[in-house]
């Protein structure tokens, strides 16, 4: 699998992330060499296997709705890098 | 008797007979710390204000002979996590200042079992690495040569118990994180079976994958930690409503030949595994004859999908890592690059700035994986290989107690030797993988030296919540080879 400078610019927007332009041929590069080790996967049969989502036993688990206490927004809000009272500052969303 | 040499178990004995008081032991510790950590560099944080309450309450308890199993015990914790009023950096600058407002459930079962939290030790970004190198803030040595890693990503915690900078601490397990660091710092290691310990507050890398699980001194020592932490937790949907045996029961009437009635598999596939180290297989060959002299049999057994382990994980853990990895973007908490007034943009420079380069790159993996016409590719075929994994494992657990491996293909690497090969780092993971891609436990426990005088250990992975059974032939062998009173020589 090779993947291009383009699609790393591609990737990283949909990652939130932005490349340097002068690491993107690096990280082109690295991302190739190791997905293409990665393609190894397709030697493997998988027809008729079943996915797997992890390691859990995962059955419903179901409990009554109770009220409990909450810790409120000063507790909650306590790491916000900017904040106004109880609510988050950002950016300007609608312009 | 010095007060760096005490286990859990002796220091816990002393604590209660009045012998020595917590404070004492924590003080000496923390000047322990602050004579030798600024080499080994394993903490990011020690509260020492904190601790020495911590230690004065429990001395007050003793007194009152309020005595729990870890009363006035100094631990401590890999820096991923949270501890209410403790600053939790996950080694990453996007969480320099962050201070959490609650206790995650395993530290609040240390505290309530009465434990000194001591401090915070170093790991690489998010756990994400193999040598802790990938950490931010500093690079952790090797207490027994301070020009290799430690290991990782619970590199800090391994050091810190080397190095006898307390009587034990907690790693967590993505890959190998407590298992690998540990045989490279020759202490013991345990990664519980998924779902047996809470990860409530513990910062999430692959949820699918991460556990936390006791790096200490001795096999013992990992027992005791593991009656504490083990257990159902509402606030962890995926943990486990499973009944918590006594762990220490393992050590009853131990004797040679009481192994007698256990099987060990030895995976025919890991011996022809690439770039095995002589020194590692020759410590592993005398594993395999000290279990067979405890009256062990050895079967060799068969894991056919070895070979495609390492490249199913470096697809699932970079998803979910992708994933998780997403809720740091400056709102909630955290760092928030201030340049911008547009807010993807905002995201992106926050992000960008604020994790460091194998965060970036597992994150862009886990993306491209993740994206639409990419999906089933990867994503869908490593999960369905992942299937198979476990059923590997599955059948082999029918004809043996537990399987038998090394760590590492190698002894701890030079500081600086792998940084810009990030698919050979990838590949010394080999052995630990599995384990993590089942949802078993393993235990890493020291086995021997390179000739270098690198700690090399042996790993035994066991089926699905029976750490009972690893516990058992770890005490064994830790009883026979006796490596559990060997440390770095300061």
């Amino acid at each position: 699998m090779k993947i291009s400078t383009d699609e790393v610019t591609k990737i990283a927007h949909l990652a939130r992330l932005e490349v340097e332009p002068s690491q993107k041929e690096k990280m082109a590069e690295q991302l190739s060499h190791i997905l293409g080790y990665i393609d190894k996967l397709k030697d493997v049969d998988v027809e008729g296997v079943k996915l797997s989502s992890g390691a859990a036993f995962m059955n419903n688990v179901l409990r009554e709705d109770e009220v409990k206490e909450s810790p409120g927004p000063l507790v909650t809000l306590a790491n916000a890098p900017q904040r106004d009272e109880d609510f988050y500052i950002v950016p300007r969303v609608v312009k | 008797m010095e007060y760096h040499e005490l286990t859990i178990e002796s220091a816990g004995k002393l604590l209660a007979s009045h012998q020595i008081s917590s404070f004492d032991l924590t003080s000496a510790l923390i000047d322990r710390i602050e004579k030798y950590d600024d080499e080994i560099r394993s903490f990011i944080i020690v509260d020492k204000t904190m601790a020495l309450e911590q230690a004065k309450k429990a001395d007050q308890d003793i007194a009152d002979n309020k005595i729990l199993p870890l009363t006035g015990v100094p631990i401590a914790l890999k820096d991923l996590l949270c501890t209410k009023g403790i600053k939790t950096t996950c080694g990453s600058q996007i969480l320099n200042d962050f201070i959490p407002q609650y206790d995650g459930t395993i530290v609040n079962k240390l505290k309530k079992n009465g434990a000194v939290i001591i401090g915070k030790t170093n790991l690489d970004e998010f756990g994400m690495g193999s040598s802790t190198e990938n950490s931010s803030y500093q690079i952790t040595t090797n207490p027994w040569n301070k020009d290799h890693v430690p290991g990782g990503s619970s590199g800090g915690s391994a050091a810190a118990v080397s190095a006898r900078f307390c009587c034990a601490a907690l790693g967590t397990d993505t890959g190998g994180s407590i298992r690998q660091p540990s045989s490279h710092c020759g202490v013991v290691g345990l990664k519980p079976t998924y779902g047996r310990v809470s990860r409530f507050g513990l910062v999430s890398y692959a949820s699918s994958l991460d556990q936390i699980g006791p790096i200490t001194k001795n096999v013992k020592d990992a027992a005791i930690l593991m009656n504490i932490i083990s257990g159902h937790d509402a606030m962890d949907s995926t943990s486990a409503k499973v009944d918590v045996p006594d762990f220490t029961r393992a050590f009853d009437k131990f004797e040679k030949g009481s192994l007698k009635g256990m099987t060990v598999g030895i995976p025919k596939e890991y011996l022809c595994v690439d770039g095995i180290d002589p020194e590692v297989e020759k410590v592993f060959n005398e594993a395999k004859r000290i279990f067979e002299d405890l009256g062990v049999k050895i079967k060799e057994i068969s894991l056919p999908h070895t070979d495609y382990v390492v490249a199913a994980y470096y697809i699932i853990a970079p998803s979910e890592a992708s994933s998780n990895l997403a809720r740091f973007d400056g709102v909630k908490y955290g760092f928030r690059e201030k340049v911008s007034d547009d807010l993807i943009d905002m995201y992106k420079k926050t992000k960008s700035k604020g994790f460091g380069p194998e965060v970036k790159r597992r994150i862009m993996i886990g993306t491209y994986a993740l994206s639409a016409g990419y999906y089933d590719a990867y994503y869908g075929r490593a999960s369905k290989v992942r299937t198979l994994i476990m059923e590997d494992f599955s059948k082999a657990f029918g004809t043996c107690d537990f399987i038998l491996s090394p760590v590492a293909p190698a002894p701890a690497f030079k500081i600086g030797e792998n940084m810009d090969d990030p698919l050979t780092m990838y590949l010394t993971d080999i052995f630990t993988l599995s384990a993590n891609m089942a949802g078993i436990p393993g235990i890493s426990v020291p086995a021997g030296f390179s000739s270098k005088g690198l700690p090399i250990g042996i790993q035994m992975m066991g089926r699905r919540f029976d750490e009972l059974s690893l516990l058992r032939a770890g005490y064994g062998f830790e009883e026979t080879i006796g490596l559990d009173k060997k440390f770095p020589d300061f």
